[in-house]
């Protein structure tokens, strides 16, 4: 360690600077987190009202008419109400869950420490960044509670539905021109978050923190905000031309002739594909923004937990790196039905299974390290076990619909829906339960509880191979998706056992969740004292004490010697030779 | 942007250090960090790439738009564009003779300079509110036309950023003015300039998007 320097901002004393408009990264990763644990809570409460309904969709439940006049009068939901619940669900849980806790709130928190920085590179805008989420957080709840309710468009908002206004239907007007304004706010807080994060790891690194000895979660946050800085742009603009054609009556999105409800639209020669188009490029990199650092905190505890260097470092961050690159040439598979020319959909086609490639060395990398150690079951082990599980049986089903002819019958239907749920929701998911078991005894200075913790894992992981795996077979015998009731529709009669199996398995996976929530608020307020390497990990968060000092490194700046995954050296005195460790003989760097 | 939360010092005295525009290995600067220097940069550059993406989607949108429909009608472009173009690259090159002027230590041509670049900056956005309002009174609106739409929508974006641009500027002109300015905010100044340069980059390829296909 070299010799200390002083500091630009010092510790702030009153409360509101301190954990409210705090400058800390550290605080604003918390606050990330807690932000994304809210939302999350609320968009599984929306699902269950989903898969309640689904199963009992004439039942009369008094408080849906309470919370819903409308929508529920006389407390039957209405396919309107399932709709908009529909659409809140995916948005919060895409933008506000996904987006949000596993690159903004783990990687705030850590990545300035495991590079060796003092905080990130502009905590003003950091700060910023973060109560500009939190503004879009509450514009998008409040659209709930405005004239018409949430809207009805899904979380893709395609229009004529999203921008032909309140003629569409209840929550068509001021809902879906919140939901619209929310993403824009969001999007501009995306993109203050990708300039701290580009700039941190490209400038903050210590002193002997070469690229390639970035731990991974560091690699896998950079190129996420990359991915991030470049979609949220393009989705930021699609935004603006739906407000417009919305608010101004620009014709946009909107075609010529368009009659709904008896009424014929001003709008003339626009192109409801042109919104598909700016989404779906924006909508495919967000896919890897949800699952990368799920990927880095996954590699980073195999390592770690098996303690064996990770399989194929560079090959990992090559593999990361081409996800990246690849995710934003493949669009169009998500528009396979939109009558495009065969030709692009086949280059589109080919393209996405050009990104099964980096995914495979990822997976083969992380059975390579597994392979031939002794594995410690920790639960954040556990949940990093599991992620691999769901991303390998998520990426297949993508296989099925990234050719052209399958997925003209699968689209609409609940394989994309169990296939999406699997990779993208809760993959990304075990990795954020996975992150949280790891880093927890760091952030909050107390260790979790693990047997709570190995009955969550065991619960979650069954419970949403229970709610999942059944719909790949529903969308096989084509149970279509986005439809609030099967219950009339004859050749769907034989599928209503598994829908009432599936709800089964989405109450107890959520009354899992309960078991998480008492262990985390639990072991904040009594679990035991957390040392300063529990997991004799090896990267630079470990060094310091457990929660770390405001300023990090104490004033002192950490000098690398090692990669961060050098476990079970030979000839080494310990199985894990810390970054900071001055270089041994017999120890290569 | 974040220039308010540069981390660690700024240059004290002496010209401004080179930008080291590569990825360092975290092991050069004398305290083993990459300066807060090339973080501003390296934060403005990336910046500059969002922006450049906001554009482009827009860009590929209008392709789209034109091609797509047979209803896009080439509308009348207001005369005062040009005066605005000339404006935007004479408010350039000023602030790049502040800059210089700066460098070789003189402070108040500086300020002269700089002020003048600023007053330049404002007048190039009252100009392309004469614009609008040429365009609004010869009835041209928003929803006319995709043209107009595209127009108006591409303006004010650049008018957006232009905002942003002239806030930078005046915040360097009022420390100058008020002679706080010292070296040690020589970066607050190269950002503003290399974000302002930008913009008139930005204008020109502007210009020639509504000249050729607007």
């Amino acid at each position: 360690m070299s010799a200390p320097v002083a500091h630009a901002h010092h510790a702030p004393e009153g409360f509101i600077r301190k954990y409210v408009f705090s400058l800390d990264h550290k605080v604003i990763g918390i606050q990330y987190y807690f932000l994304g644990l809210f939302s999350v809570f609320v968009g599984m409460f929306l699902s269950l009202l989903m898969r309640y309904h689904m199963v009992h969709p004439e039942a009369k439940v008094a408080w849906f008419e309470k919370l819903w006049h409308t929508g529920a009068s006389g407390g039957i939901m209405t396919p309107e109400l399932y709709l908009s619940l529909m659409t809140m669900h995916g948005t919060i849980m895409v933008f506000f869950v996904l987006t949000t806790v596993p690159q903004s709130g783990f990687g705030n928190y850590f990545l300035p420490i495991q590079i060796g920085a003092e905080d990130m590179a502009f905590p003003v805008l950091n700060m910023m960044s973060f109560w500009t989420t939190f503004l879009a957080l509450v514009v998008m709840i409040s659209a709930f509670f405005v004239q018409g309710g949430a809207p009805l468009s899904g979380w893709t908002a395609y229009p004529p539905l999203s921008g032909a206004g309140p003629v569409t239907g209840p929550g068509e007007g001021l809902g879906q021109t919140l939901w619209v304004l929310s993403i824009a706010i969001f999007c501009g807080a995306s993109l203050m978050g990708a300039i701290n994060f580009i700039a941190t790891t490209v400038d903050l690194r210590c002193k002997g923190m070469k690229l390639m000895r970035m731990p991974l979660t560091c690699w896998t946050w950079l190129v996420t905000a990359i991915l991030g800085l470049l979609g949220f742009a393009v989705l930021l603009s699609a935004g603006v031309l739906l407000i417009l054609d919305r608010e101004l009556g620009t014709s946009f999105f909107l075609p010529t002739g368009l009659l709904i409800s008896d009424h014929i639209l001003n709008h003339r020669g626009g192109s409801p594909l042109l919104w598909q188009h700016l989404f779906w490029f924006f909508g495919h990199p967000e896919v890897y923004i949800a699952i990368l650092p799920g990927m880095g905190v996954t590699s980073h505890l195999l390592s770690t937990f098996s303690r064996k260097p990770i399989f194929g470092y560079k090959a990992m961050v090559y593999a990361i790196l081409a996800i990246g690159f690849l995710g934003f040439l493949v669009w169009g598979h998500h528009m396979f039905m939109s009558g495009m020319n065969p030709y692009s959909a086949m280059a589109f086609s080919i393209m996405t299974m050009c990104i099964g490639v980096p995914s495979a060395i990822k997976t083969f990398n992380w059975i390579g390290t597994l392979w031939g150690s002794k594995i410690h079951f920790d639960t954040a082990m556990m949940f990093a076990l599991g992620f691999v599980s769901l991303f390998v049986t998520g990426g297949i089903s993508g296989i099925f619909l990234g050719q052209p002819a399958l997925d003209l019958y699968f689209h609409d239907t609940y394989f994309v829906v169990g296939h999406f749920h699997m990779i993208m929701g809760v993959a990304a998911i075990f990795g954020m339960f996975a992150g949280t078991f790891y880093w927890f005894p760091k952030m909050f200075g107390k260790m979790m509880n693990e047997t709570l913790g190995k009955i969550h894992f065991y619960c979650t992981f069954i419970g949403v191979y229970g709610i999942f795996t059944p719909m790949h077979y529903l969308g096989i015998v084509g149970n279509p998706r986005r439809y609030s009731d099967f219950t009339n529709v004859e050749y769907l009669g034989p599928l209503i056992p598994i829908h009432n199996f599936m709800t089964y398995c989405a109450y107890f996976t959520a009354a899992a969740q309960l078991i998480f929530l008492v262990n985390l608020f639990w072991s904040l307020k009594s679990g035991p004292k957390a040392t300063m390497n529990p997991w004799k990990s090896t990267s630079l968060e470990w060094t310091i004490p457990s929660p770390p000092p405001f300023d990090n490194f104490g004033g002192e700046h950490p000098v690398v010697y090692h990669g961060a995954y050098e476990f079970s050296v030979p000839g080494a005195e310990k199985d894990y030779i810390m970054q900071t460790d001055p270089p041994t003989e017999g120890a290569h760097s | 942007m974040g220039m308010a939360g540069s981390l660690t010092h700024d240059y004290i005295q002496g010209p401004p250090p080179p930008v080291d525009p590569g990825w360092g290995d975290g092991g050069d600067g004398s305290d083993g960090r990459g300066s807060s220097r090339r973080a501003s940069f390296t934060g403005l550059y990336v910046l500059l790439a969002a922006s450049t993406m906001v554009f482009a989607a827009l860009t590929s949108a209008l392709v789209v738009r034109r091609g797509l429909s047979d209803d896009w009608a080439s509308m009348a472009k207001p005369g005062i564009l040009w005066f605005n173009t000339g404006v935007l690259l004479a408010s350039s090159v000023v602030l790049e003779v502040a800059r210089r002027a700066l460098r070789s230590g003189a402070r108040s041509k500086f300020n002269i300079w700089w002020t003048l670049g600023t007053v330049l900056g404002l007048v190039f956005l009252g100009g392309q509110w004469t614009a609008w309002q040429q365009l609004r009174s010869a009835g041209v609106f928003i929803a006319s036309n995709p043209s107009s739409s595209f127009f108006y929508l591409l303006t004010a974006s650049h008018a957006f950023h232009l905002v942003g641009g002239l806030t930078a500027l005046i915040y360097v002109d009022v420390q100058a003015l008020r002679l706080s300015l010292g070296p040690a905010k020589r970066t607050r100044v190269d950002i503003s300039a290399v974000f302002w340069h930008f913009l008139d980059g930005l204008w020109l390829y502007l210009m020639l998007l509504f000249y050729v296909w607007g």
